[in-house]
């Protein structure tokens, strides 16, 4: 039922599809969703990554690897070259993607105009009538009010110009990588109990204005562990006293970029 | 020559609906003709219904029987039959009516009340701002009070302002009510002066003159209207 | 030229109550008509039955649209309706709430039409909106504010803002005037009398309000009991009444 939900998915870019998603051993907000879907795409000779916040070493990410090492016995890893299922929460990996790589995103809230429209019924109703000037109002506010686009993470997106889909909460700095990944990028949401999917090559734009252009944004500053400034950073305080340091938050390009061998 | 306005066995009544029904006439068979050019002053009594026939004409009153034609776009044209729209039309095109009262549009300046009738004619606004404040300087109106909505005006000001709503552009048939009643002798002249103008390019004028000096030196005949005996 | 909007034979009921009972209304190209009747009339169901909003049981409603194309009000899509509703259609309502967005910024609430119809440049939505305030008589300078930090009136005037930005052909006008002060509601009547005659755009006004349908009316339509009782030119309906509920109407208003 949940590959069904997916191959509808795929067919129909960037449009929530309901599934009804299982009772889980663990609590919403934790990846249900993504595990669904990770769980019902797995085969024997997949590889699979899990990433947390681009870290592989989080409670959560580890737990869910070892939880699927155990049940399904897949392979699995940390290398994003390696892996051919990557679930991921809040970010995307720095390295490209592959045409035989799966990124799957946990999302809390897949509705993009939630904040917007508060009746279901009627966001449903915007969907199919693809009248998304709300989105495009909100846009204008945050302009209006702060000078930019407020919306550093989860910006909404407009997927092969019919669409319009909540990337999950991604920095914006990643949202330009959804635009015509080689991978399938598919989404699940387990308490909202929906699906949505991007396949391979598929035109993703940030929703923005042609006199401001969506300008995805970075810290100023090279990565503490390896240099890189090309990386999105996490900001990390190190003692009580104000010091902190900027560090590549996807843990597994960093370690590439201080070996200096980024493959 | 043929008349430009045609009063056939027009019958005016009200009937009351709020005095139980209460059904009274007020027109009978009025019938009467006025060619391009002529002036054709209503006569009779107070309270005979000369101002009944002066709205009934302008289309304020619906008639209550016979035929009001005019003659529009080259046309005749029932009054009495017409719906709202045509009524619209020949309005802003052919039928100029100076009733005895102002109405007055909050916030809209003399100016402009008097040079709607020339937009509504396709002028352009400089050209009818030009002409309005030309009619109302000849009006003897300050020119402080051109640009001043006419709420605050007295009774003779806001007459002068009506009367140059009416003449300002060229009508077919021209209607006034009481034309100089509350004007001094100087404006009264102003006006007399604007009827035979007006007379000389065509328009027929049907109106109601208390001034009875005025009325003679304007009028070409007079059309007596009667008081109606209350049907039994 | 041909009416923008035709409806024949509308009939609407809720229960025993006849809301509407066969109706026929035509509506031409820059003409005023006035829906003048008490609470329960009908009036507010025939606006809505013209714009769309409610499906009537029977009747035909045609609108014809900028490409002279005459369109089944009722037999559109809804997609294609509300382009209508958004592009040639204004609808201005009696409470702003139901035609505002009270939690986003003047200018957005102007700049939103634009934006439904497909502007994706920030700078010139502002200008837009922006000159529309100035349009009418709200400081350009408030237009980041929200509508809930406006009075009243002002309100309604940014409502005939964000009506009229996408140059209507056509505007609803459900009480306009409804709950402001009487100093307030002269001021509206008549910047949306001016606004009207500048633009030359059809307008149906649903009005207890007398006074508001003799300013700003070419028309004027007399409901009662879901029927249309008695129609003419205004002045004409005002001046002299024909039918009793018409002269009760006529005669409870002060003179005005």
């Amino acid at each position: 039922m949940i590959r069904r939900a997916i191959l509808k998915a795929i067919a129909i870019p960037g449009h929530q599809i309901p599934f009804g998603a299982r009772e889980m051993p663990l609590p919403y907000g934790w990846g249900t969703g993504g595990i669904q879907v990770t769980a019902s795409i797995l085969g024997p000779s997949d590889v699979l990554k899990v990433i947390d916040q681009g870290a592989d070493d989080t409670t959560n990410a580890v737990s869910i690897r070892r939880f699927f090492a155990r049940t399904a016995g897949v392979a699995t890893t940390t290398r994003t070259a390696e892996a051919t299922v990557i679930q991921t929460r809040h970010r995307i990996p720095e390295r490209p993607l592959r045409e035989d790589q799966i990124l799957v995103f946990q999302v809390p809230m897949p509705e993009p105009l939630f904040r917007l429209e508060p009746r279901l019924a009627e966001t449903r109703r915007l969907h199919a009538l693809a009248d998304y000037s709300l989105a495009q109002v909100k846009l204008y506010e945050d302009i209006a009010q702060q000078g930019e686009s407020a919306s550093s993470y989860n910006h909404p997106v407009l997927v092969n110009g019919r669409y319009l889909m909540s990337p999950s909460p991604i920095p914006g700095f990643d949202n330009p990588k959804l635009d015509r990944n080689p991978a399938l990028l598919l989404f699940g949401a387990g308490r909202e109990k929906k699906i949505y999917a991007v396949p391979p090559y598929t035109p993703v734009k940030s929703l923005d204005f042609d006199d401001h252009p969506f300008a995805p944004m970075r810290a100023p500053h090279p990565c503490a562990l390896c240099g890189s400034t090309a990386h999105y950073l996490d900001e990390i305080v190190t003692d009580d006293r104000g010091g902190r340091m900027f560090v590549c938050s996807d843990t597994d390009a960093c370690a590439d970029a201080a070996a200096g061998a980024p493959r | 020559m043929s008349p430009v306005l045609a009063i056939e066995g027009l019958g005016k009544g009200f009937t009351l609906h709020l005095q139980g029904g209460l059904s009274f006439p007020v027109l009978r068979g009025e019938t009467l003709a006025l060619m391009p050019g002529e002036c054709v002053a209503l006569a009779g009594p107070s309270g005979a219904g000369k101002s009944t026939l002066l709205r009934c004409v302008a289309g304020n009153y619906g008639a209550s029987e016979g035929r009001i034609l005019i003659r529009h776009r080259g046309a005749m044209h029932d009054l009495a039959a017409a719906d709202a729209r045509l009524m619209r039309e020949i309005r802003a095109e052919t039928l100029g009516h100076v009733s005895q009262f102002l109405r007055v549009i909050p916030r809209v300046p003399a100016l402009d009340i008097v040079a709607a009738p020339l937009l509504a004619r396709g002028a352009g606004r400089a050209e009818a701002r030009a002409r309005a404040a030309a009619l109302l300087a000849r009006l003897n109106l300050p020119e402080r009070l051109h640009h001043l909505p006419p709420t605050t005006f007295s009774g003779g000001e806001q007459q002068r302002v009506n009367l140059a709503r009416g003449f300002i552009a060229p009508n077919t048939v021209l209607l006034l009510d009481e034309p100089t009643a509350s004007l001094d002798a100087r404006n009264r002249e102003v006006v007399v002066a604007l009827i035979a103008e007006a007379k000389r390019a065509g328009t027929a004028i049907l109106g109601i003159f208390h001034d009875t000096e005025v009325r003679d030196r304007v009028a070409d005949r007079l059309h007596a209207v009667e008081p109606l005996e209350p049907a039994a | 030229m041909s009416p923008l909007l035709e409806a024949e034979g509308l009939v609407l009921r809720f229960g025993a109550l006849r809301a509407l009972d066969d109706v026929r209304l035509s509506l031409w190209p820059g003409e005023v008509v006035a829906v003048v009747g008490e609470s329960g009339s009908g009036k507010s169901s025939l606006l809505r039955a013209l714009s769309g909003l409610v499906r009537p049981e029977a009747g035909r409603v045609l609108y014809r649209d900028a490409a002279g194309e005459a369109l089944d009000v009722h037999a559109l899509s809804e997609a294609a309706r509300r382009r209508i509703a958004r592009s040639e259609w204004g609808h201005m309502h009696q409470n702003p709430r139901d035609g505002l967005r009270m939690g986003v910024s003047a200018g957005a609430n102007i700049g939103e039409r634009l934006m439904a119809a497909g502007a994706r440049h920030y700078g010139s939505i502002r200008a837009a909106a922006a000159e529309w305030m100035a349009r009418v008589e709200l400081d350009p300078a408030r237009m980041d504010d929200p509508p809930r930090h406006f009075s009243g009136g002002m309100q309604q005037r940014l409502q005939i803002a964000r009506c009229l930005v996408t140059r209507p052909r056509l505007v609803f006008m459900d009480e306009p005037t409804g709950g402001l002060d009487v100093s307030v509601q002269a001021r509206l009547l008549d910047l949306i009398r001016a606004l009207v005659e500048e633009l030359g755009l059809a307008v149906l006004l649903v009005t207890h309000d007398i006074a508001a349908a003799r300013l700003l009316a070419h028309r004027i339509v007399v409901m009662r009991q879901g029927r249309i009782v008695e129609e003419g030119l205004a002045d004409r309906v005002l001046d002299d009444p024909q039918h009793a509920y018409t002269q009760l109407l006529v005669s409870s208003v002060l003179a005005a």
